[in-house]
């Protein structure tokens, strides 16, 4: 009798084991940032995902971009972070990187339409890892108050116009409307790369290593700066801050203070959503300087991290948001340029879009095609925020009357050596 | 070591007994180990036992970071643990006070940090006078007999229960371009003034800001010490006639200079770390016009790509040192005011 008693615990406790790990869920956790509404939109594929995979469990953890510019690289390095995270800063993070190639469900697939973009996310010396694809492909640009140019008069440069044509354009049309920023130009070493290389900078040597200032970065240099001199540009973002700190002009630009601002692709699903029609805004093709007329391109990557204890499951969610059908639903509803060949190659129907947004992500869209191979080489440098980090904190202390352009280029050249030299140590 | 009794409990005494209980339970429960302790390790060696938990505590949050944070200041690279990082000597410190004149910023390897040494020292110096005087005027006034007194004593205080962050954000909306201050200004046909992009100005407004946000913590130290000085004295002044000025110089300010030194001390080492209300006010700009050694640090070991702990934490511990004297200076002042 006592025997039997034993053979039903016996059965009870294996039957509650083999159900309980029928539930049992892997946790996939995702540190994720937004500059719009794309937080929710991945969220919303999340939960189908989790609807069709019962034993994988996602944690979206929306935290600020500044957590993922400076948090996330420590908690990397201490092997404390999330199984997959949204980063900017591609050539930084790639090193803490998972190759998914062996669990991915077809890698070709990846290879195919990610191409161009792999090699950003991957450790230096590494040609062939597969950590990650593109969320959003960015592309530099300008986005004009229109209707500052229709209430001042004046006509807007056109399509070849030069950085010199749109400052004194924007300088003209300022003085008449009484608006406080003719032109504004995030305070980022990244923006203000796409004026340097449609001046011809070359940035890195033919090792592919830095060789920042050059005629063409210096002509860039020369040309923020006299702006600032002129009152083309105000202090109040290149000059008012110090170090490595961001600033943008979007608030600014949203109501109606500035005549023309050079940021990207990113701003046009805020823009859409706040502006509204308050005003007309259009975006316009990156302004030419003596080299070429190429903006920078840029995004944020979904990367892979090496240290998850899950990597087949972190490959299922990547296959997943990855997959054509969802990432052109998450391109399309976060007003995004695609960084997936084949999506970009059909094109996208941005159904939620207004009729300036989508005039917007056409130009933006029209300007991969414009872009410089420097712009390229540069996006894929491993220390490029090095170089943009230096650049910005340096001509920023010039802009502000502390010492002249020639001190500002010695020292962002010490800056990059120093900081490359430490990370080689 | 007392032993614990259980007394009967006064009737009406319903919820004090009820928090009382467990705690009574658990006083019980270690009674005993506690005096076989006792009578193990002698009752002289029992202190240690009672302040073992507050040192485990300080060496594990304070000690032990001192300790790394040194062991880093002697390392190199970008690794974050300290096996991953090449032994340096004293190159970072070397980097730090790499100078052509520690006069000139702009002659020095580590152009920023001198920056930020000067900055500090400046505002260090301007802040913790304004402070002292502004801070020993109102505690003066607060103890006259006006009219709501007690309002304004509260008034006073309250930026103190403020968070920095939330001090600077909303002076920045008042001192920004399109601000309140402003709006006032060009309200009356005044020109626009751009505080924070004008270095003088910026320097003038955290200062400022600074004096605002943590005066009420230092007036509320000398009004307490004002309150602790015998009216008998005032009385026998003013039956002398004694001019105000001189019962100023002569009773408040010798009786209340014991306060006055922990005002100026603590504000002085409060001022050498300041960060928080700066970085969000001013962002240590317009170029490096209010930037300080604490954001210098921030700024090296973490907002750039490669991360600089080594160098980061040599400037801490030269910030640091400096503290440590300060610290000493403050402890040398209050002997010698005790032994006189």
């Amino acid at each position: 009798m006592q025997g039997k008693h034993w053979i039903s615990a016996l059965a009870l406790t294996a039957g509650l084991t083999i159900g309980g790990a029928a539930f049992a869920q892997t946790t996939v956790r995702i540190a994720w940032y937004s500059d719009g509404n794309e937080g929710e939109v991945v969220s919303d594929l999340l939960k189908r995902f989790e609807a069709q995979n019962r034993d994988i469990k996602v944690v979206l953890d929306q935290v600020p971009y500044k957590a993922i510019t400076e948090n996330l690289p420590v908690q990397l390095a201490s092997g404390q972070g999330p199984d997959i995270a949204r980063v900017v800063d591609l050539g930084g993070i790639a090193r803490y990187a998972l190759d998914m190639r062996p669990y991915l469900k077809d890698a070709a697939y990846w290879e195919k339409n990610f191409g161009p973009f792999l090699p950003w996310m991957r450790p230096e010396g590494d040609s062939s890892a597969i950590t990650g694809f593109m969320t959003q492909l960015t592309v530099t640009g300008p986005f004009v108050n229109k209707t500052l140019f229709e209430q001042a008069g004046i006509a807007m440069p056109g399509a070849k116009a030069t950085w010199e044509d749109w400052g004194k354009a924007a300088k003209d049309v300022a003085a008449k409307v009484q608006a406080p920023f003719p032109l504004a130009m995030d305070r980022s070493g990244h923006r203000f790369f796409s004026v340097a290389v449609s001046e011809g900078a070359k940035v890195l040597d033919d090792k592919g290593e830095p060789a920042v200032i050059d005629d063409g970065f210096k002509r860039a240099a020369r040309r923020v700066y006299d702006w600032h001199q002129s009152g083309v540009m105000k202090k109040e973002l290149w000059g008012s801050v110090s170090g490595t700190a961001y600033r943008g002009a979007n608030d600014e630009f949203k109501n109606a203070q500035v005549v023309l601002y050079h940021s990207g692709s990113w701003q046009i699903a805020q823009f859409d959503k706040t502006v509204g029609d308050a005003f007309d805004w259009v975006a316009v093709p990156s302004p030419c300087g003596v080299g070429n007329c190429s903006g920078m391109p840029g995004g944020a990557g979904l990367v892979a991290i090496k240290t998850t204890k899950s990597p087949e499951a972190v490959a299922k969610v990547m296959d997943y948001l990855a997959s054509e059908p969802v990432l052109s639903e998450f391109y399309a509803r976060s007003l995004f340029v695609p960084g997936h060949l084949g999506i970009a190659a059909k094109g996208l129907d941005y159904k939620d879009a207004g009729p300036q947004a989508k005039a917007a992500l056409k130009v933006f869209s029209d300007q991969v095609a414009e872009l410089s191979p420097v712009a390229y080489k540069l996006q894929g440098y491993v220390n490029n925020r090095v170089i943009f980090n230096a650049v910005i904190s340096r001509l920023g202390q010039a802009i502000s009357g502390e010492g002249t352009l020639d001190e500002a280029y010695k020292r962002i050249e010490s800056d990059i050596a120093q900081q490359i030299a430490e990370r080689k140590k | 070591m007392a032993s614990v009794e259980t007394k009967p409990q006064p009737e009406g005494a319903g919820v004090a007994g009820l928090l009382a209980a467990p705690l009574a339970l658990l006083m019980r429960l270690v009674d005993g180990p506690m005096r076989a302790l006792q009578r193990l390790i002698g009752e002289r060696r029992m202190a240690y036992v009672f302040i073992l938990p507050n040192l485990a505590f300080f060496s594990l949050f304070v000690f032990l970071p001192l300790v790394i944070n040194v062991v880093f200041s002697v390392t190199g690279g970008a690794g974050l643990f300290p096996s991953e990082r090449p032994f340096v000597g004293a190159q970072q410190y070397g980097y730090l006070f790499d100078c052509g004149s520690f006069l000139e910023p702009s002659s020095c390897r580590e152009d920023h940090f001198w920056r930020g040494v000067s900055n500090t020292a400046r505002f260090t110096v301007f802040q913790v006078t304004a402070m002292v005087l502004f801070s020993l005027l109102t505690a003066i006034v607060l103890n006259m007999k006006i009219r709501a007194r007690g309002f304004f004593r509260a008034v006073y205080f309250f930026p103190v229960l403020l968070s920095p962050v939330v001090v600077a954000l909303t002076w920045k909306w008042i001192l920004q371009r399109d601000g309140l201050l402003n709006a006032a200004i060009t309200s009356i046909g005044g020109e626009r003034i751009l505080f924070l992009v004008d270095p003088s100005w910026a320097m003038f407004w955290i200062v400022f800001v600074s004096v605002w946000a943590h005066m009420g913590f230092y007036t509320l130290i000398l009004l307490a010490g004002l309150q602790a000085i015998p009216a008998d004295l005032y009385e026998a002044a003013e039956m002398d006639a004694t001019p105000r000025w001189r019962v100023f110089w002569r009773i408040t300010l010798p009786l209340l200079w014991p306060n006055m030194i922990v005002v100026i001390v603590l504000a002085l080492i409060k001022g050498v770390q300041t960060f928080d209300e700066v970085f969000v006010l001013t962002g240590g700009g317009p170029g490096t016009a209010t930037l300080m050694i604490v954001h210098y640090i921030y700024e090296t070991a973490f907002a750039n790509q490669v991360q600089n702990f080594g160098l980061a934490a040599a400037a801490s511990v030269v910030l640091g040192i400096v503290l440590f004297a300060l610290t000493l200076a403050q402890l040398a002042a209050s002997h010698r005011k005790g032994a006189a």
